[in-house]
């Protein structure tokens, strides 16, 4: 996972300091730590994990609109300008952020069509004649007719709306994409409308994507590689397909477990018990072993590295270190 | 609408042979500022069963049940009837309703910190529902409070009675929610979309608590979810909702492993997989018709690759068992084109997910 991609990151951390209370101490919460990742061109990166794993935080990281305390972020072989200036500015155009809430996301007082043209005038896209035609081809693009640029975002369904942003988000043609729960506000038949639409805009302007979701069947339709995230660290990543097919890190296991199918079961579902502890008070060692079915001692010390299986995926777990199937089967 | 007759036979045929329904809804229609969001529901929930009702935003499955206790504003207009146990409850007394709703019925919600007081410790809020529905007090409330935090399996129970909502997360307030629905020893719990505030793991845990609750105290379950794997796990009668009118219903095993309506079939090809080859997403085209602008055949028409002439005409039929469902408990389907016989396949159904169920219709599902 390094070299060649379009963004790479390479052993970022990111800490918060919280106050438990007015006069408290502050804690870190290392609500990112030590996670490289690499997206090529016309590829999709899955992130997948609970709330409060840092997922949303890495990628705010990834465009630069966070710093990370430790590690670095290359976009197109050259580090990330800082936040706010010029250099960092001209790169926003060929990265974009997509929100799960297309509402919020949007001025309700503007028409679709002027907010998908904010982009081409900001960056000075074009002459302004050209770009009435932009926009009416950018909302076809997205499956809207052009006619309907001139409503409100009340005026349009959620799922026309997650479009518009959309189309507002690929106003500058960007080489990078990163969608944040970008159809967990939407009913089922639309996420499969606009998670096809992704395919489509991918497979037509090479976009290379971050899809940041919680939704594992999602995250495996539209991914080229998954990570897993528990606490701000990668527990497993690689293959989607086989991921999800055969976890190997007792928390994707249980993971992969949870999720609902509509259907008969293929596996026995594995219930965790507790919660995940909050990022304040992270345990020791391995951040997963409270939980963990299958830890040992050495987890409540050792922090595992990812280790690369024989596979291709990288999963982080002692047990699975010392023997892939055993860590399996005691699951 | 339609005539006495009919209706009345619609609503036998949903109730298996020698049962009275727990909770019987019949052509239950409601209307907000004239708008309909409900359009003649006709639903049987049976003592001690799992039933679950699914559809999308705005088909009406909150409604349903909403309206069934009161639950409305007084804008809603409310027609039909809605009987529990035999007694009517559309336009019961004030009196009749608040010993029904918390004590006989229960109902949780999607968001349980909202439903729960902010500034009252959680305890003394499940006190307060056992004083109300079962005349408890002092330590004998205190002390059945500690059982149902326990049964709901939130740990240290003793301690956490005196926590207040924003010190528990949001798995644990659902627990509370639970608990505090169990306070009135309910023969009917509601729960509408209990899990969809929560991550993964802890939706696994609170499916897991409903369907040891319900095992445990025999009260029956209508959980409403948009999820179909949601209703999978927990159900085992399935009603499906498009548009203010329930449109498919059967027993989980029957609907999953050979749903009859275009629209339900087309739910189920709309969801990514989690094993197999990936394809192509077969998505449902166009978007729910409005409610003041409703078409006049059936709602799903626009949307339905089988429409013929007579969908978009006429008003849909019934509700009514599928043709070869002789079973106790039948397949009812409200379409025109369903049959179960000699379905053509849909459009948007792809070659390896029909291949999936008749694999799982030939080998009845082992589900937990």
């Amino acid at each position: 996972m390094s070299g060649g991609g379009l963004l790479e990151l390479d052993r970022v951390a990111r800490i918060y300091t919280a106050r438990r209370s007015l006069f408290g101490a502050a804690d870190p919460v290392r609500a990112v730590d030590c996670v490289s990742l690499s997206v090529p061109a016309s590829r999709t990166l899955g992130i997948v994990g609970e709330s409060g794993c840092g997922k949303s935080t890495l990628g705010r990281i990834a465009l630069g609109l966070e710093r990370p305390d430790a590690g670095s972020v290359t976009f197109d072989g050259a580090l990330m300008p800082k936040l706010g200036t010029p250099a960092w500015r001209r790169l926003r155009a060929r990265m974009q952020l997509v929100f799960q809430d297309p509402l919020g996301a949007l001025d309700p007082r503007l028409p679709i069509a002027t907010q998908v043209a904010e982009p081409l005038d900001i960056h000075r896209i074009g002459t302004r004649a050209d770009r009435a035609d932009r926009v009416a081809d950018l909302l076809r693009a997205v499956g809207l007719r052009p006619d309907q640029g001139t409503r409100y975002p009340h005026e349009l369904s959620g799922g026309q709306r997650q479009r518009a942003v959309l189309a507002r988000a690929l106003a500058t043609d960007p080489a990078l994409l990163v969608a944040d729960e970008p159809i967990s506000a939407l009913d089922v038949s639309i996420q499969a409308q606009v998670v096809n639409m992704l395919a489509d805009l991918q497979a037509a302007r090479g976009i290379a994507m971050l899809f940041i979701s919680h939704d594992l069947k999602v995250v495996r339709q539209v991914s080229h590689h998954v990570a897993v995230m528990y606490l701000g660290r990668i527990m497993e990543q690689g293959d989607p397909d086989a991921i999800f097919r055969d976890p190997i890190h007792p928390y994707t296991q249980a993971l992969v477990s949870a999720v609902p199918v509509a259907g008969p079961r293929r596996r026995p579902r594995i219930v965790l018990s507790g919660e995940p502890p909050n990022p304040a008070r992270r345990p020791s060692g391995c951040p997963f072993h409270p939980r963990c079915p299958v830890a040992v001692s050495d987890c409540q010390v050792i922090v595992p590295e990812l280790q690369t299986m024989p596979d291709g995926r990288q999963v982080a777990c002692l047990r699975a270190a010392i023997s892939p199937s055993a860590a399996r089967i005691a699951a | 609408m339609r005539d006495a007759g009919l209706l009345d036979l619609a609503a036998s045929s949903l109730t298996p042979p020698g049962a009275t329904p727990l909770l019987a809804i019949q052509d239950l229609t409601v209307a907000f500022d004239g708008v309909p969001a409900l359009r003649g529901v006709d639903l049987a929930i049976h003592a001690g069963e799992a039933h679950g009702l699914v559809g999308e935003s705005g088909c009406g499955k909150s409604v349903t049940l909403l309206a069934a206790l009161g639950l409305l504003p007084p804008t809603a207009t409310v027609r039909g009837s809605v009987r529990l146990d035999g007694q009517e409850l559309l336009g019961a007394p004030q009196a009749v309703l608040d010993g029904v709703r918390g004590g006989r019925v229960a109902m949780i919600f999607q968001d349980p910190a909202s439903a729960l007081n902010p500034v009252h410790r959680v305890g003394a809020q499940v006190v307060e529902a056992l004083r109300l529905h079962r005349g408890l007090d002092g330590t004998a409330a205190r002390a059945e409070a500690r059982r149902l935090f326990d049964l709901v399996g939130i740990p240290d129970p003793t301690r956490r009675l005196d926590a207040y909502p924003h010190e528990l997360s949001g798995g644990q307030n659902q627990r509370v929610m639970i608990a505090m629905a169990l306070a009135g020893e309910p023969d009917l719990l509601i729960a509408d979309e209990p899990t969809t505030a929560l991550d993964a793991t802890i939706q696994a845990q609170i499916l897991d608590l409903l369907r040891k609750v319900q095992r445990e105290t025999g009260m029956a379950l209508v959980l409403i979810s948009h999820d179909l794997g949601v209703i999978a796990d927990v159900c085992a009668r399935v009603a499906v909702m498009y548009a203010g009118r329930i449109v498919e219903q059967a027993t989980a095993e029957a609907l999953f492993a050979n749903p009859l309506h275009p629209y339900t079939r087309g739910l189920m090809s709309a969801l990514p997989d989690m094993d197999g080859p990936r394809r192509r997403l077969a998505a449902i085209e166009g978007a729910v018709p409005e409610p003041w602008a409703m078409p006049a055949g059936c709602a799903f028409a626009p949307r339905c690759g089988l429409a013929v002439d007579a969908c978009r005409a006429d008003p849909p039929p019934a509700l009514l068992p599928a043709a070869g469902a002789y079973r106790p408990d039948p397949h009812h389907v409200a379409c025109l084109r369903a049959d179960p016989d000699h379905h053509v396949e849909p459009r948007w159904h792809t070659a390896s997910r029909s291949a999936a169920m008749t694999r799982s219709r030939v080998q009845p599902s082992a589900r937990a």
